[in-house]
């Protein structure tokens, strides 16, 4: 099956047009040695319903566990409504915004999304989003590279693993220093007087162990060092935490996952991406502004694009050209289904549940809190087992434990990071505390 | 007049009314959300950094909601509604199979850290789809960690950086086309590489003996599209390749017009060491108003070690695991790339199948080749070798004679129903209007499209002053851009300031 619809008849009447004889006569000017070989080795044509077959039988092949993993990537209640939009074809079908007067559909649910993401880090521009928090992280680092000129980083051991290494990776291309400071009581430890002058500071807020991090003391001891303070943020949270904005930072970034995404196994979610108006002009990725058309009527229409590589080419920001549109929208949809109050109760929730079950496991025998300090709702437990060993145990009993630190925080052996949604039932969490009794039992 | 569309939820079917935003249709106390109730002892806490306020983000009810976003959804063009000719973009036809594999509850709601043993499906996916990329690519092995085509540039090029770092020489520039997209030179510059534009010969090709010139033993590589943004195939290929690799350096394929040779040729064959593809383009995933996209790097064997890691693999018991490549230039993804995109595109791979893939190559070469024909009488083509998927005209004549320009054109064709095409790209033709129409166009369709640009320059030959004013059926005009970037609303809290 294919989805082109040119019959065998058509294809012959637009070939002998053009004064060929056959198909291949369309590629008699490529080289002889590039051709590809007559039979490469690939699949056979699949019908509809054998394609449906092969990746439901794929799809089978997962577990459905109930889930307590989070790590920045968070099981929350979809609203029906959020999959019901995002699922327009005119919006799905699209591409970047190009042609304003046919995309003002697209272009005005970004400007909403820009907007809402504004509202809730409480800083005054917002992108229209980037791949993910580790690659929003990355970006928020470049952005202050090359807004102070510094080369140095430093990056808060309680940033996410995954972001820190995503940064890692970009750093070593470019010769950046990155300084890590450390977690002492589960927050972190600003060595304030490490080294050369960074040119942002970079933080989680809750960090990745859960616990919520001292505002003041990361952008004081940012501004103090003329650095840019940076905040990678839990949106879910920020209908009950402090904003980063509020908190004096300059740039705010995080995964969105939560905000309209399922899970997915990771991607697409989307990265949130919110600074001052001081740094507007070095955003990185697409920016939607609202203008008049000629008739004078509201529009709306990419703009700054004077950063963007299509226009600046080396010069540029960012490199980045695609982003995750859709996944904005998504994000759109379900920021305005949870208004102001419904995203403070799906945080309210989630901490209450979070707490709830921390301090059940915290009952078992051995069982003990990892890190110190307030949480939200994600925290670490010491267990009296290998953590590896114990996710696999209740993997097999239905649920996806949490996280093991170990291989990322060795200085936490016989870790566990457990996160919990509003999604988590009294039932769900009673039968977690359940099991992991068991498991222990059976250690 | 009442405010069009107004507070209550009604709408025009057809025409330009405005749409309130969300901030304008909120009302206090008006909601949609609903949750359990707290089911659990409620604990009293008293957690550091709590906000003083709630955020104000707007209040809606789920109504309202809905018919906001559906009216917002009938005020954009997208593939289902129509020709797409957006050049380099390959706008073809998402089917809807692809869709519904995304939406399986089996990967929808598995989290990136599930242990391999209770994602054997994912890691499966993954690995089929790597297969079938590496064959038409000729390359050896990929990762699907990138999430997008500039993504997919950037991760190659620290691959690059990584194999001549542990070859012990680091180098420091990397050579590009001067028609190159914008992202080249912009990931070379972010990759900590000076990018030199290497020039275009009278064929619209590389000119090999001015790349001669450029390379010697400080250049790490060079990238190229093939066919290149002329929507050319570069007939020297062969020889391109080998002058970088006798100097040391690496050649990159990016994949932005891999549709035009799938099945047909492969970078592997032409002498390429890394490819990315995009998943969005070639392999029909939808482009979702600007993204979620994939850029999935594959490379030759000698490169494998330093892919971004971890990768999937078969381990000794025979199920699925990950493994982290020796070399591993690290992580470019927090979890492991848009897997979703990669869902979609492996059931469209599956769907066509070897033959099947070939076949979007042919007709995309075909209906372009055609369309190309169609509107020969009015549109040069300035570089005039057989286009491939795509092809680059040129409005120059037509402004000579009567002012309207190629972005008049492109407008022109909005009214006409038609996406317009990729406009002032390549920098190398003037008023250059770059039309990609895709393989699952219908002949009657390219005829429709050719005869629509014929038309829109029959009627400014006749009154070139309406030919300057087009858009009129679209549900706003020209917008001000100039204003738009004077004084940037780029928030409803920016409006009014």
């Amino acid at each position: 099956m294919d989805f082109t619809p040119h019959t065998p008849a058509d294809v012959e009447r637009m070939l002998s047009a053009l004064g060929f004889g056959s198909v291949d006569d369309l590629f008699a000017h490529l080289p002889g040695e590039v051709r590809a070989p007559a039979s490469l080795d690939l699949p056979a044509p699949l019908a509809e319903a054998e394609v449906m077959g092969h990746l439901a039988g794929l799809a089978a092949r997962n577990a459905g566990l109930v889930c307590f993993a989070g790590g920045g990537i968070y099981d929350h209640f979809l609203p029906p409504v959020v999959r019901a939009l995002t699922l327009r074809p005119e919006f799905v079908t699209s591409y970047t915004p190009y042609q304003p007067e046919v995309s003002q559909g697209v272009l005005q649910a970004l400007y909403e999304y820009q907007s809402m993401v504004a509202a809730i880090t409480g800083l005054p521009v917002a992108n229209a989003s980037l791949y993910d928090g580790a690659t929003a992280a990355l970006e928020a680092v470049n952005l202050a590279v090359g807004a102070t000129g510094r080369r140095t980083v430093w990056v808060s051991r309680g940033l996410s693993p995954r972001a820190r290494e995503v940064v890692a990776t970009f750093a070593r291309a470019r010769d950046l220093t990155l300084v890590e400071h450390p977690l002492a009581g589960g927050r972190t430890s600003w060595q304030e007087g490490a080294g050369p002058d960074p040119a942002v500071v970079l933080f989680a807020q809750p960090n990745y162990l859960g616990v919520i991090e001292d505002y003041d003391a990361a952008v004081g001891v940012a501004h103090r060092r003329g650095a840019l303070a940076a905040a990678s943020v839990d949106p879910m949270l920020l209908g009950v935490l402090r904003s980063p904005g509020a908190a004096g930072c300059d740039l705010a970034v995080g995964d969105g996952q939560s905000l309209g995404s399922p899970l997915s196994f990771g991607g697409p979610g989307l990265g949130l991406f919110a600074t001052t108006s001081a740094l507007m002009r070095r955003i990185p990725g697409r920016l939607v502004g609202r203008t008049l058309d000629e008739d004078g009527r509201v529009a709306y229409t990419l703009t700054l694009r004077t950063r963007e590589q299509d226009i600046r080419r080396e010069k540029a920001s960012s490199n980045i050209c695609t982003n995750q549109g859709l996944n904005a929208l998504g994000a759109a949809v379900h920021l305005a289904w949870l208004g102001p109050r419904g995203l403070a109760e799906a945080g309210r929730l989630s901490i209450q549940k979070a707490h709830y079950l921390a301090d059940r496991l915290s009952r078992l025998p051995g069982v003990s809190p990892a890190a110190d300090g307030p949480f939200g709702r994600e925290f670490a437990l010491r267990l009296p087992a290998d953590p590896e060993v114990v996710v696999a145990a209740m993997a097999a009993r239905g649920y996806l434990a949490g996280i093991p630190l170990p291989a990322d925080y060795p200085e936490l052996p016989g870790s566990l990071l457990v996160a919990v949604t509003e999604k988590r039932t009294r039932a769900e969490l009673d039968g977690y505390a359940a099991a992991l009794e068991e498991v222990l039992q059976d250690a | 007049m009442p405010e069009p569309g107004g507070r209550a939820a009604s709408s025009p079917l057809v025409g330009g009314s405005a749409e309130p935003t969300l901030a304008a249709l909120s009302a206090e106390g008006r909601a949609a959300w609903s949750f359990p109730a707290l089911d659990v002892p409620e604990a009293a806490l008293d957690l550091p950094e709590a906000a003083a306020a709630l955020p104000p983000l707007p209040e809606v009810a789920e109504r309202d909601l809905v018919a906001h976003f559906t009216r917002l959804a009938q005020r954009s063009f997208g593939v289902d509604l129509g020709a797409y000719p957006l050049g380099s973009c390959t706008m073809k036809y998402n089917p809807k199979v692809c869709d519904w594999a995304a939406e399986l509850p089996g990967w929808r709601d598995l989290h990136p850290a599930t242990p391999p043993a209770f994602a054997q499906g994912a890691l499966a996916v993954l690995l089929e789809a790597e297969r079938i990329l590496c064959t038409l690519t000729g390359m050896a092995r990929a990762s699907f960690q990138p999430p997008a085509g500039a993504a997919g540039e950037m991760t190659g090029l620290l691959v690059m950086r990584a194999y001549h770092a542990s070859q012990g020489e680091p180098r420091s520039r990397v050579i590009i086309p001067d028609s190159a997209h914008g992202t080249n030179p912009a990931s070379v510059s972010l990759a900590g590489y000076e990018a030199v534009p290497v020039p275009s010969n009278e064929r619209g090709m590389v000119d090999l003996a001015a790349l001669r010139r450029l390379v010697d033993g400080g250049v790490a590589g060079l990238m190229l599209t093939n066919p290149n943004t002329l929507g050319l195939f570069e007939q020297e290929i062969t020889a391109i390749a080998a002058v970088v690799h006798e100097a040391g350096g690496l050649v990159y394929y990016d994949g932005a017009n891999l549709n035009a040779i799938l099945g047909v040729a492969r970078p592997g064959d032409m002498g390429f060491d890394i490819v990315h593809a995009n998943l969005h383009k070639t392999f029909a995933t939808p482009h979702g108003g600007g993204g979620p996209g994939a850029g999935p790097v594959a490379v030759a064997e000698h490169l494998a070690r330093f892919l971004p890691g971890p990768l999937p693999a078969m381990l000794p018991d025979g199920s699925l695991g990950w493994e982290m490549p020796p070399a591993s230039i690290g992580r470019v993804h927090g979890g492991h790339g848009n897997f979703l995109v990669v869902v979609r595109a492996l059931a469209y791979m599956r769907a066509l199948g070897g033959p099947g893939l070939r076949r979007v190559a042919e007709r995309s070469v075909l209906n372009a080749r055609y369309l190309k024909s169609l509107i020969a009488a009015e549109y040069d083509v300035p570089y005039g070798e057989p286009c491939m998927h795509e092809f680059v005209a040129s409005a120059a004549r037509l402004k000579r004679d009567t002012g309207v320009r190629a972005a008049d054109v492109a407008k022109a064709l909005l009214d006409l129903g038609f996406h317009a095409p990729t406009m002032y790209f390549p920098l190398i033709v003037e008023e250059a209007l770059m039309i990609e129409p895709t393989e699952t166009e219908s002949p009657e369709t390219v005829e429709a499209l050719g005869a629509a640009l014929l038309a829109i320059a029959r009627c400014a030959r006749e009154d070139p002053a309406a030919g300057h004013a087009h858009p009129h059926t679209t549900p706003v005009r020209r917008p001000d851009d100039a204003r738009a970037a004077r004084q940037p609303v780029l928030t409803w809290f920016m409006e009014g300031s």
